[in-house]
Parts: C-alpha cells; structure tokens; sequence
C-alpha cells in the first residue's frame, strides 16, 4: 500500500487560497474540514467498506492544484446542454463558470415563490438562513476523508432551493465539465425542496479529453415535509479518470425522493449514497446503473435508512461489466426500532458479458423492527438463453439478439429517466457500448 | 384446408430428441402440406411442446435420429433464427417478457430482418407504425402494446395475442402454435383464433399444439394427431378431437398397446 501521508498532502497542496467568507459559520466548517481531513487515512482494502475497491492507484497519483477558470466558451460545452433544462449552472473542473451558466432566482428575498438556481458563493449571502442549517450537516465528514476534502475546499457549488408549494416544471442542469489533465476538482451540491414543493435535477459529469484527473464531489439533498425530488445523476467522466462521490439525502414527513444514477465513466468510481427517511411516510426509489468494460472498476454503495414508521423504499440496482471490468454493489437497509410498517424492495441484478467481468454484490438488511415487509435479492449471471431463444426464433442474428438484450438490460434503468432528450441520448450510448459485432 | 395443388411443407421422418439425456421425442412421422391445419393433441409429458421446440430449433433439445425436410431443405442445417427467415414461426407457450425493449422496436426488428432476408423493403418507424397499427386491428389489439416493453406485464391473453401479431408481421410457411389456448378466457379465444384463421392460406400450413378440444371448435384441423410417449399414435380427422374430449386419452394409447401385442 501507498502510504496516505505523500497523498494527503498532494491533494491539500491543492487547497487555493479560498478566501475567508464573511460568515463566521461557514469558514468554522470549512475550518473543521481541514482539521479532519489531516486525521484520516486512505481507506484501503482492509477496511470492510472498501473491501473490494482498491484505490491505491489515485493515492499514486501526483496531482496539482486546478488552474485559473479555463476559457471555454458556449460553444465548447453546449452538445452537453439538454433543450429542457432552462437554467443551468456549469462548473469547469470544479470552478463556477459564469458566463456559460443561466442561474435564476428572486429579485429580492422577500419573493418566495421564485425557485433559486445559483452558485453557493452567491447563494450563502442571499439565502445564509435556508442553507446554514443543511450545508455540510447532511454530509458527515468525521469519518469520511474525501467528504473531509471536499469540504476543506468548500467554495464553488450549485445550490438549487425550490420554494415551499412550488412545483418547478423544467428540470435544472448542474453541469460539470473536467477539462485539466492531473487536476484534483471537489465539486459541491446542496439541493432543498421546502414543504410541498417538486422539483427536478440532473447532476451530470462529463468531461472534455480522455485523461487522468480526479473528482471528489458531495452533494445534499434535502427534502421537506411533502416534498419531492427527482434527482438524475450521470457519471460520464475519462475512462483514466477518478469519480469519488458521496451523496447524502434527508427526507422529511411524506416526501418523495426518486433517483437514477447512471455511471459509464472513470478507471475507478465510487458513489456513496445515504438516503434517511427521518420523519413518517417518506418514500424513496433508487435505481443505479453501472456500464463498464475494460479495466474500469465501478463501486456503489447505498444506505437506505428508515428511521421512522410508513416508509417505503424501492431500489434497482444493474450492472453490465464487459471486458476485464469491475462493478461493486453494496445495498444496505436499515430499518431502526420502531419504524414499524416499513415497506421495502431491493433488487441487485447483474449481467457479465466477459469471462473476466467480475461483479461483488452484497445486498445487506438490518431490520429492528418486527412489523415490516422487507424484500431483497440478487442475481449475477449471462443472457438467458430462453431469452435468446425467443429473439432468434423471430429471425433476429445470436449476436443482434444478445446486442438487444443487453442494451434491454440497461435499458430498463434508462428508460425511469424523465428527461426526454437525456434518455435518448443515453439510450443511444448503451446501444453503443452494448453492441457487439457480427462474426 | 386440405386441396389439389398443395405442396409438401415439411416432412416429418423418424424424429428422436433427447433433453438432459432423456428421450422425449421416439420416433415421429409427420408430412404436412400447404393449405393444412394439423392439430397435435396428447396429455402433459407427451412430448408436444418438445416437438414444437425442436422444429424451432431450441438449443436445450438435441436431435439423436431422423429428419426433416423443410420445402427441399433439411431443416436441421438452419440454425433457428435461419429456419424463422426461411419460414417456420412458433407461437411460445410462455412467451418471453423483455422489459426495457419496446414492443414496436422489437416487433420491427424481427420483420425487417425477415424481410430483409426475402429481398423486400424494410420499413423504417413511422412506415412500420402504420403497418403494424393495421395488424393489430386483426387481433382487436390496443395500440398502447406498442409502446410497452415486449410482453411485459401483459395478461396471458394478451401475450398470446403479441404471439400471433407476430405471426401476422412474419407470415410464416409453417406456423407452429403451442398451447395457444391456453390462459384465454372465452372472448380471448374467439379474438385469436379468428385471427389465425384469417392468417391461412392455401400457401401455408398451420400446427396447433394443444391439450383440449375447444380450440378447434374455432380452428377447423384438417388432421388431428394423438400423440404418446414421444409418438404420434392415431391420426383421424376433426372427428377425432371431439371422440377425445368425451373419451379421455386412454383408451387410444390402450388400442395402441393392442395393436402393438397383437
């Protein structure tokens, strides 16, 4: 093993001279970020829960701090724009992008009823008192060195507030966009939905040049009571890239959150993803898909956790690993004492095209509860050859057959997505990466 | 129908079939002929959906004797998806749900292939959406089937009608239909088998597997067969379903037995 100690350092090197905010509240948190991050280690292969995920490539990493802005313009990035997204804020390697963002908000703060789309640095101002209570509390960070990081760097970000009872009708687009070979980015997101109120989000991560670099992103979510979200996060980072990312979600009272997670890119990736359910009747559905090939290695871990009675969670989790790829599925559900009556699904489905496509699933139930239906299960295999029979019996070529099921496999995750021109295109990507050719 | 110019369609010779290393198929002997129906009857374990299967050409039955000639060729030289463009179509028993493939995509898919292989116009989506739509009306099918996923959450009935929707895009040769019948409620029954006998032709041949009689009280055979034990047994006319489904399956295997020790 690398030592953590040459890593560390690197990766704090490439902390800037943020500037001190004039809010004592937020330079104490960034303050006790720092102060974390220098305390914890690298996991490592022996802590259970990186068990199967090694990333001592990235601790070997030599990795220099991001560069000024880059100067990209309209033109550069707008094939990643989605017609639907009227505002969109973009970030280029980590740094808020103005001129090529659309944030919105209310003239003033006394308008309620205006949806904010806008970048934390602006947004701590205007809105200190909706933000201070969940920016970096949902996010724990005492145990976790990269939340740790991404915190000490805690600068540009994309806040996204829905106002109580508003439903927003066009999704919001927060864009980020990797552009510097080497560069370590900490992307940062904090979305509220207040009571009542819908909205929906596409947390995207693409990338300009195949090419070594390292993001660390944490995003909140923060839903109040009857609230709901739909938050759309796709991974489409270098195949040599680095994607570590934690997610932490609160649900109040009767909300909904709906999720789908489509991860393609990066050498190693790893998403984190806790969802708590801490007030009665919340529901929450989380569909993942990893498509991976090569020698990419695609790690997601989920928690969900129903804290209190009349919960429901439904979670779909696919993997399709070809080639000498890696997918790596940890799906834990915790039911506390007293969350009677909770209701929940968990489906763990995996589909190796390659004799050494290697898949680690774990699906993990700790019910404390006794009044509970808690379902789980999953499945690693090839194409059903029943399957395949029915396709070829219909004419179609064993590998069309096999192209069409695999993509279906993909497909049904895809498919939950529900921005229109983002499915599409993504549909399109798996028909892709799924297609093999005929012999 | 049977008639005076039909040709021979498939020629059915001595078949044997094992799966998992048992005999199913023993020795079948079958010709059909353009413009025939011919139902295959006989009780669970008989062998009919093997014989089914293995004119498809599933992988899970291995052929150990026998032949058959499918308009001059040997059928066993196709590989299955060859024998469907070349003209053989099974209707499933238990038709393969695909969630995530929409039904209009799928259904296109496999007619453009087979068209594609009988040198014909492929229609691109909007052409096919037309044509289909036009189909469907045959079956009394919603066109909301298009848009979900091939077969998936469909009722029994309406899976089997997506089966001879099929069979209606492709226009098979030989149309094999396994246990149809089987899941449809009385309406269903009507609306299926009126659109299998819209789908014949003097040109093509129709099998039906089946367990009971009351598919052809719909579907005219022209020939019906008893099958047992990996055998067809008896052969008579429409007559024959009818002494079956009064008189039960035992006693033709017992005049069989008779037959066969005297």
């Amino acid at each position: 093993m690398v030592t953590s100690n040459s890593y560390l350092e690197s990766l704090l090197q490439g902390r800037p001279q943020l500037p001190p905010s004039p809010l004592a509240w937020f330079n104490h948190l960034r303050a006790n970020a720092v102060d974390r991050a220098g305390t914890l280690k690298v996991p490592t292969t022996r802590d259970e829960e990186w068990r199967f995920t090694d990333i001592s490539p990235l601790a070997a990493l030599s990795l220099k701090p991001v560069r000024a802005a880059s100067s990209l313009e309209a033109a550069d990035v707008e094939r990643f724009y989605l017609p639907e997204a009227k505002n969109r804020l973009v970030f280029v390697d980590g740094v808020y992008m103005p001129h090529l963002s659309s944030p919105t908000g209310p003239d003033s703060a006394q308008d309620p009823e205006v949806v904010v789309v806008t970048d934390l640095s602006t947004a701590v101002l205007a809105h200190a008192k909706a933000i201070e209570p969940h920016l970096g509390r949902h996010a724990g960070f005492q145990d976790n060195l990269f939340a740790a990081l991404n915190t000490a760097f805690l600068h540009d970000g994309a806040v996204i507030i829905a106002p109580r009872n508003v439903a927003v009708e066009n999704p919001m687009h927060v864009l980020f966009i990797a552009t510097q070979s080497g560069a370590a980015s900490h992307p940062r997101c904090l979305f509220i939905a207040q009571d009542g109120s819908t909205v929906t989000i596409l947390e995207d991560y693409v990338t300009l040049r195949e090419d070594v670099y390292v993001t660390n992103a944490v995003t909140e979510v923060v839903l109040g009571n009857n609230a709901q979200i739909n938050h759309i996060r796709v991974q489409r980072d270098s195949a040599q890239a680095f994607h570590i990312a934690n997610c932490a979600v609160s649900l109040a009272r009767s909300s909904r959150y709906r999720s789908v997670s489509v991860a393609l890119g990066a050498r190693i990736s790893r998403y984190d993803l806790n969802t708590r359910l801490e007030d009665e009747g919340a529901e929450c559905a989380i569909d993942g898909l990893a498509l991976i090939t090569g020698r990419q290695l695609a790690d997601t871990h989920t928690c969900i956790d129903h804290a209190k009675p009349n919960g429901i969670s439904r979670q779909s989790h696919k993997c399709i690993v070809d080639g000498a790829a890696q997918a790596v599925f940890n799906g834990k559900v915790l039911v506390r004492p007293g969350a009677q009556r909770t209701d929940s699904a968990q489906s763990s489905r995996n589909l190796l095209l390659s004799a050494k496509a290697r898949v680690d699933t774990k699906p993990q139930l700790e019910i404390f509860a006794d009044d509970v239906k808690c379902a789980h299960g999953a499945t690693v295999g090839q194409l059903d050859n029943e399957e395949l029979f029915y396709l070829k019996s219909r004419g179609l070529s064993e590998v069309a057959a096999r192209n069409l099921l695999t993509y279906a496999f993909g497909a049904e995750i895809i498919e939950r997505i529900s921005i229109a021109s983002l499915r599409h295109r993504l549909e399109q990507t798996a028909l892709e990466q799924t297609k093999k050719t005929e012999l | 129908m049977i008639h005076q110019d039909s040709r021979t369609l498939l020629e059915v010779r001595g078949l044997r079939a094992v799966v998992n290393g048992i005999e199913i198929l023993k020795g079948i002997d079958l010709t059909v002929r353009s413009g025939e129906v011919h139902a295959i009857m006989g009780t669970n374990g008989s062998g009919k959906s093997t014989f089914a299967k293995v004119l498809a050409g599933h992988s899970a039955y291995e052929v150990t004797g026998g032949s058959v000639i499918f308009e001059g060729h040997n059928l066993f030289d196709l590989k299955p998806e060859e024998r469907a463009r070349a003209g053989v179509f099974l209707a499933f028993q238990y038709p393969i749900e695909i969630p995530g493939v929409a039904n209009s995509h799928f259904l296109r898919l496999a007619y453009n292939t087979v068209q594609e292989q009988r040198g014909q116009d492929e229609l691109d989506p909007l052409e096919f959406d037309d044509f289909v739509r036009e189909k469907m009306k045959l079956l009394e099918m919603n066109p909301d089937f298009l848009d979900r996923g091939v077969n998936e959450g469909f009722s029994g009935g309406e899976k089997k009608r997506n089966e001879i929707l099929q069979m209606a895009l492709l226009e098979p040769r030989v149309a094999i239909l396994d246990e149809t019948d089987s899941g449809l409620d009385i309406d269903a029954l009507r609306i299926v088998t009126n659109g299998v006998n819209q789908l014949s032709t003097k040109d093509n041949a129709i099998i039906l597997v089946t367990h009971y009689q009351r598919m052809l009280n719909y579907i005219v055979p022209d020939f019906v067969h008893v099958m047992h034990a990996g055998r067809i047994i008896k052969t008579g006319g429409k007559e024959l379903a009818l002494e079956l489904e009064t008189r039960g399956y035992d006693w033709v295997s017992a005049e069989q037995r008779a037959v066969a020790g005297a």
